[in-house]
């Protein structure tokens, strides 16, 4: 196994978080895993992103041209990366506030109203959790109990944030699920 | 001990203190400033000192004074930051006194920009500051290299009473991989520095200085301080191969994140009838030159790959003493080379004439 993820987004809307959480559950899951963020001028409202690499054998570059897989949570981030996803890969793509369906139709396409299920999960905030999900119950790389036990360790310090953020990544799990290509599922 | 998820500026903090380093004087700059936030919250826990100085040239001397005061002492920065340092670094030099100095580098000249680069390489390893000197330059490419090397540098520069440099590009600071911690020790496991000025009740004192007004006096200084740099040319080489066995068609020489781009790059041309391979520098001065002409006189070309406009690569020249062609490729102003790029190079050198 070997796996290169884009994660991008508005800066603020947590997709550095969901890239740690990603990689830290990997490591705990024994694999080789690099996280590496966008460290340009960022700003809240501006673009961000980082790439996480997880592989069963040492990890060389940390960047990537042509990832596997793609969650992109804001319409530029779509723009900007939809082209260099490897086809057969998986894109998950946040509806709540991207008005257009990726035009590729090589790839896993995964479309969750991410901010919406977070809502419902009790926060907004947690539109993050939802992607991560979605992006797991299709791709199944790492196994979702260690993504949770990664997210509890996380938010030790403010554990009240723990049972939103675990909810709304159990929602964007199931989406993910259904959209799986067959040989991901269990 | 059980490998922990950390980016490579807070491993290099916490490896310093692990390697019983107390006292931190620095200025902040992008993009190594996560090393002075670790290390302010972390050395008061540890009864270590933190300071932010004034300047940059502020943080070299108070290095320099605490090192003098047989302390186990750092600062970090990023290359304009580093060329403020210089002077104080090379006094520290003069004087014989061991501190460790980590640079962080982003593009230049001048403020340049905030983005990964290796362009401090002749800064690093040819001088910097003025005066005869050399650093022991340590260039780590993970961040698990990055604290193991962090402890080897505390352990060098004691050893030679000389200033070690840890040199890492933007994504070696920026980056999170998992690392762990293979040793621990305290101030108080450390040797003592009978040479330093700790007060001098009971004993004749001791004087820490870099200035020889005499002619025979600075002579035989530098030629002391010359000797000692053979010695660490001696014994402080250090390089990795991959995929070198049995020779190569074209050998690439590469450091720090960009010797990681190229292992890469290595694994995907494997099936590609061009045989590829990697020598990676992990000292850069000394320069493993001897291992590297070893290296390449199993292999048809040398191509150096750097985020500069070529720097190492003369060191590469001068290894490989023009018997094999020696290409160079490079990109700058923060961008970063992918490994197909990288592929590209190698085929397109693999397919001139000799």
């Amino acid at each position: 196994m070997h796996s290169e993820i884009i994660l991008a987004g508005f800066g603020g809307q947590g997709v550095l978080l969901i890239g740690k959480l990603l990689a830290y559950a990997g490591m705990k899951a024994g694999q080789e895993v690099t996280w590496l963020p966008s460290y340009g001028v960022e700003m809240r409202g501006g673009t961000c992103n980082c790439t996480v690499v997880l592989s069963d054998h040492k990890i060389g570059a940390p960047v990537t041209k042509f990832p596997h897989g793609l969650i992109v949570l804001n319409l530029p981030s779509l723009d900007k990366f939809e082209d260099s996803v490897r086809p057969g890969g998986v894109l998950v793509v946040n509806t709540s506030l991207i008005n257009r369906l990726p035009h590729r139709t090589d790839l896993t396409v995964v479309p969750v109203a991410c901010n919406e299920l977070a809502q419902e999960a009790g926060t907004a905030k947690a539109a993050n959790m939802v992607a991560l999900g979605a992006f797991l119950g299709a791709t199944q790389l790492v196994d979702l109990e260690m993504v949770k036990g990664s997210l509890e360790d996380t938010f030790a310090a403010r554990p009240k944030l723990v049972p939103i953020n675990l909810a709304a990544l159990s929602k964007g799990y199931e989406i993910g699920m259904a959209h799986a290509p067959a040989h991901a599922t269990h | 001990m059980a490998k922990k998820l950390m980016k490579g500026c807070e491993a290099i903090g916490e490896a310093a203190i692990k390697a019983g380093c107390r006292l931190f004087f620095g200025y902040p700059i992008t993009p190594q400033n996560e090393i002075p936030e670790y290390m302010s919250a972390r050395l008061p826990q540890v009864g270590g000192t933190f300071v932010q100085a004034e300047s940059e040239v502020a943080a070299s001397n108070m290095i320099y004074g605490a090192a003098g005061a047989g302390c186990r002492v750092m600062t970090s920065s990023s290359s304009p930051g580093i060329s403020l340092m210089s002077e104080g670094i090379s006094y520290i030099a003069g004087s014989e006194l061991p501190v460790v100095i980590v640079n962080i580098m982003r593009g230049g000249p001048g403020l340049g920009g905030i983005l990964p680069s290796q362009s401090d390489y002749f800064q690093a390893t040819k001088g910097g500051g003025h005066g005869d000197y050399r650093l022991l330059v340590l260039a780590p490419a993970s961040v698990q290299e990055a604290a193991d090397l962090m402890a080897l540098a505390f352990d060098r520069a004691d050893h030679y009473r000389n200033p070690v440099m840890i040199l890492g590009d933007g994504l070696i600071g920026q980056m999170m991989e998992p690392v762990e911690f293979k040793s621990e020790i305290g101030p108080e496991d450390l040797p003592p520095k009978p040479w330093s000025t700790t007060g001098c009740k009971g004993r004749a004192p001791n004087i820490i200085n870099s200035l020889y007004l005499a002619a025979e006096d600075l002579e035989a200084h530098n030629w002391a301080l010359h000797r000692k740099y053979e010695e660490m040319e001696k014994h402080e080489k250090r390089y990795e191969t991959y995929n070198t066995e049995g020779g190569c068609d074209v050998l690439i020489v590469a450091y720090g994140t960009v010797a990681r781009i190229v292992r890469t790059a290595i694994d995907e041309m494997k099936d590609s009838g061009i045989k590829a391979g990697l020598f990676r520098p992990i000292t850069l001065w000394p320069y493993p030159s001897e291992a590297l002409w070893a290296t390449a006189e199993n292999a048809g070309k040398v191509l150096t790959c750097e985020l500069s406009c070529g720097q190492m690569v003369e060191d590469v020249r001068y290894a490989i003493m023009g018997r094999r062609p020696v290409e160079f490729y490079g990109r700058v102003g923060g961008s970063i080379p992918a490994p197909e790029e990288i592929i590209e190079q190698v085929q397109k050198l693999a397919a001139t004439a000799v």
